[in-house]
């Protein structure tokens, strides 16, 4: 009897390889999608348990920049459940090959490499997402209305603010949902429905197009630029999607500080503790966190193995952070292992892994000063009694002026 | 470790201890600490001594010890050639399922037989303790013995239905084994903690020699008999030690955790493995206020929290005031609830504006899943 042939429905590509350098101090490193975000999560947690609560189990992870951490990160898929004997989670690098060797040059380009890696669950649909952005979504509903419609392609869009929607690749639709236009940041937007960098493909077509795109020495390989614009000329039937939900783009340093105080409160803008839509992620292994007898901490999100004896007033500390006595944290994300001296008192900043902040020291300024978010890069010493000054963005030890 | 050694881990002795949190569950897998189950230590130690076999001994109610344990993947011990191996009680229609520590062993001659380590470790989970198990292979090698118990000196009487003291000499040999010895207010003893060493090959042969003489107790027909004949050793551990003998116990060494030095005797180092749940990190809202407490992720915190132990998901409501308390997953206490000295098991739900207490000598226990 003849092997059946096993398959896939719907197979994901993760473009997880942006350098992120709008996060300055942050990005070093790692990859953007490797950022640690709300206590105990990174990035790329969303997109990956939105694909495993939706039913979507295999999933390519496309590195490229820094990606040693992520790799590390995402090991064999298991916080995800996605350590599968068939599909799972498989990071794709760039590769040598007999007839060529290059790195990613585009999304598409990425995505058009690792042709192989798709063929070989012989899918039905392909997924396209980015490791940038904070959001739950599931995408077999957006599945499901790509297989009503038809189309070659669904775009998941969503509204923003229409001063803001010069910023986004704008899809201007009929009334039906399907696309006659597509304008990456127009200067004058004709609608505010923007680009979540979502796609469904159907894989034939994906196929087909990457094809032609990468015979096309004019191409950028860029699906906002080139794939999609093609498909379109070329008559494909392409919808958007609408999504209603929060979705964050956490690629600059306020926006990743504002994501963050998202999740505060009773009724957070964005709730990560939805027991119907977990999200998943390597877990520290460390004891429950303690808050000491003169700790004062209100209004925020601490994660485990944390030691706080000072004041934590609405802020993100994620595991093994340090408050010591008489130290002050306010408006601030402190990324794992960061320990605060006595007296210390850290407002409205990002501090990445084990930073020390020194006795007595002073880092950013209160958030009504308007200096902006003090940002400190991962595994630096901040002298006793230093001040760094709001905005300021240091990845070095620093002894004060 | 020069030579290898299996773990054999006794999850059910000394259940009735502990009767109230025991009931439904094993000792093993009785909560501890916010976010683990007591096995975790004991498993853990092994796992971090190098050990990737441990053979688990059940008996009954330990449906909770499986859905713990899983795979084994949290504690590495997920593996092709050994990692967990749960071992059932056995019975058919000569055999009865084994009542006593010995009966336990000759049931699992088969999984003793079929493994290749050296040595064998075996250790019940009544302890919380950060033990070394890599350096006691070594002292029972040195001492080139039959036999290594380990001993924690203790000055409070032991209060657990079943125990042993044991009486050491300068080299560590014991010259005396004591079951439930009566005097012992205000002394200091070495109470056995139930971790031993023997080699695998002795102890098969002590446990075929033990079914043609028909004998039926480890410690009274094997330990204290042979206490001349045998090369026992006793191994002192000098760290830190929670025996869970009663419930007294239970809170009392509950409590200590929230001391740091505790804290960083049990989990500074190294790991202690658990499953993990993927909750949200805990939030602490406003108007909260938390004092001198551990708290596990999935907590939301409304209300004042102080001297107490919060294990995963547990909710306290706006304007209660929760003291020296032991609050298990998933609680949930509503507004204006007053609890002192109180446990609650897992799933509780209290309602706005109760309020109980208990005292440190008699906690007040509320069961699993009751609503008040």
């Amino acid at each position: 009897m003849k092997k059946m042939l096993r398959k896939k429905e719907c197979v994901a590509m993760l473009l997880a390889g942006g350098q992120g350098s709008r996060l300055y101090a942050l990005t070093n490193n790692i990859a953007k999608p490797a950022v640690a975000f709300g206590a105990k999560y990174r990035i790329i947690d969303f997109p990956l348990s939105n694909c495993i609560n939706s039913g979507i189990d295999t999933v390519g992870v496309l590195t490229q920049y820094e990606p040693l951490e992520l790799n590390e990160y995402i090991g064999n898929g298991q916080p995800w459940d996605l350590d599968r004997a068939f599909g799972g989670v498989h990071i794709l690098s760039p590769y040598q090959a007999k007839k060529k060797q290059s790195w990613f040059e585009g999304t598409a380009n990425a995505i058009y490499q690792n042709m192989h890696f798709m063929k070989k669950y012989n899918p039905e649909y392909i997924l396209v997402l980015s490791g940038d952005h904070i959001y739950k979504m599931n995408y077999a509903a957006m599945l499901r209305a790509h297989k009503e419609t038809g189309a070659d392609c669904t775009i998941a869009a969503i509204e923003v603010p229409l001063k803001e929607a010069s910023r986004f690749g704008i899809l201007n639709c009929n009334p039906d949902g399907s696309i006659y236009q597509f304008e990456e940041k127009p200067k004058v937007p004709k609608s505010n429905l923007a680009s979540m960098g979502i796609y469904i493909f159907t894989a034939e077509k994906l196929f087909k197009y990457l094809e032609a795109d990468d015979a096309n020495p004019d191409s950028s390989k860029d699906f906002g630029k080139d794939v999609l614009p093609a498909m379109l000329n070329a008559g494909e039937k392409m919808f958007s999607y609408r999504f209603k939900g929060y979705w964050k783009d956490v690629g600059t340093i306020s926006s990743l500080w504002e994501s963050n105080m998202d999740l505060l409160g009773e009724q957070p803008a964005f709730d990560v503790g939805d027991a119907d839509w977990k999200i998943h992620s390597r877990n520290p292994l460390a004891p429950p966190e303690y808050i000491g007898a003169e700790a004062d901490v209100q209004n925020s999100m601490v994660a485990l193995g944390c030691e706080i004896e000072g004041t934590v007033i609405h802020s993100v500390l994620a595991s093994n952070v340090v408050v010591e006595k008489g130290a002050t944290v306010r408006d601030a994300v402190l990324m794992a292992g960061t320990v605060v001296k006595t007296g210390a008192k850290v407002e409205y900043s990002i501090v990445d892994e084990n930073v020390v902040v020194g006795e007595g020291a002073v880092v950013g300024e209160s958030k009504e000063k308007g200096a902006g978010i003090a940002v400190l890069g991962r595994n630096i010493t901040i002298a006793a009694g230093a001040k760094v000054k709001g905005g300021e963005i240091l990845d070095k030890d620093y002894k004060g002026e | 470790m020069a030579h290898s050694t299996v773990g054999v881990i006794f999850s059910n002795i000394h259940d009735e201890n502990i009767s109230e949190l025991s009931r439904h569950r094993t000792m093993a897998s009785v909560p501890f600490g916010g976010r683990y189950r007591l096995i975790d230590f004991a498993l853990s130690n092994m796992v971090n001594s190098g050990i990737t076999t441990v053979g688990i001994v059940t008996k009954n109610n330990y449906q909770s010890l499986i859905d713990h344990l899983g795979s084994g993947k949290e504690w590495d011990l997920a593996r092709k050639d050994g990692g967990i191996i749960l071992l059932p009680p056995y019975s058919d229609e000569t055999d009865k399922p084994y009542t006593t520590r010995l009966e336990a062993l000759m049931s699992i001659t088969g999984f003793l037989n079929h493994r290749k380590e050296d040595y064998v470790v075996i250790s019940d989970c009544d302890g919380i303790a950060h033990m070394d198990v890599a350096d006691i292979v070594r002292f029972h090698e040195e001492k080139g013995a039959d036999i290594t118990m380990v001993y924690h000196d203790e000055t409070h009487p032991c209060e657990s239905s079943y125990f042993m003291t044991l009486e050491p000499d300068a080299a560590g040999r014991v010259k005396g084994i004591k079951i439930n010895p009566k005097d012992l207010e205000g002394k200091t003893y070495h109470l056995y903690v139930n971790v031993m060493v023997m080699s695998r090959e002795f102890l098969i042969s002590t446990i075929q020699d033990a079914v043609t003489r028909g004998f039926s107790s480890f410690g009274r027909d094997i330990l204290t008999k042979n206490v001349d004949t045998l090369k026992i050793y006793g191994y002192a551990f000098r760290g830190y030690y929670a025996g869970v003998n009663s419930m007294t116990d239970y809170y009392v060494h509950s409590m200590e955790l929230l001391d740091g030095t505790v804290r960083s005797e049990l989990f500074g180092g190294r790991d202690i493995y658990t499953k993990v749940r993927d909750s949200a990190p805990s939030k602490y809202l406003e108007g909260a206020s938390v004092t001198n407490s551990l708290i596990s992720d999935g907590c939301v915190v409304e209300g004042t929290v102080e001297n107490c132990i919060l294990f995963r998901g547990v909710k306290v409501g706006k304007g209660s005031v929760i003291k020296n308390s032991i609050i298990m997953q998933d609680t949930v206490i509503g507004e204006n609830v007053t609890l002192d000295c109180v446990i609650t098991d897992k799933n509780v739900v209290i309602r706005d504006r109760r309020s109980l207490a208990g005292c440190a000598e008699l906690p007040y226990f509320i069961s699993k899943g009751r609503m008040l």
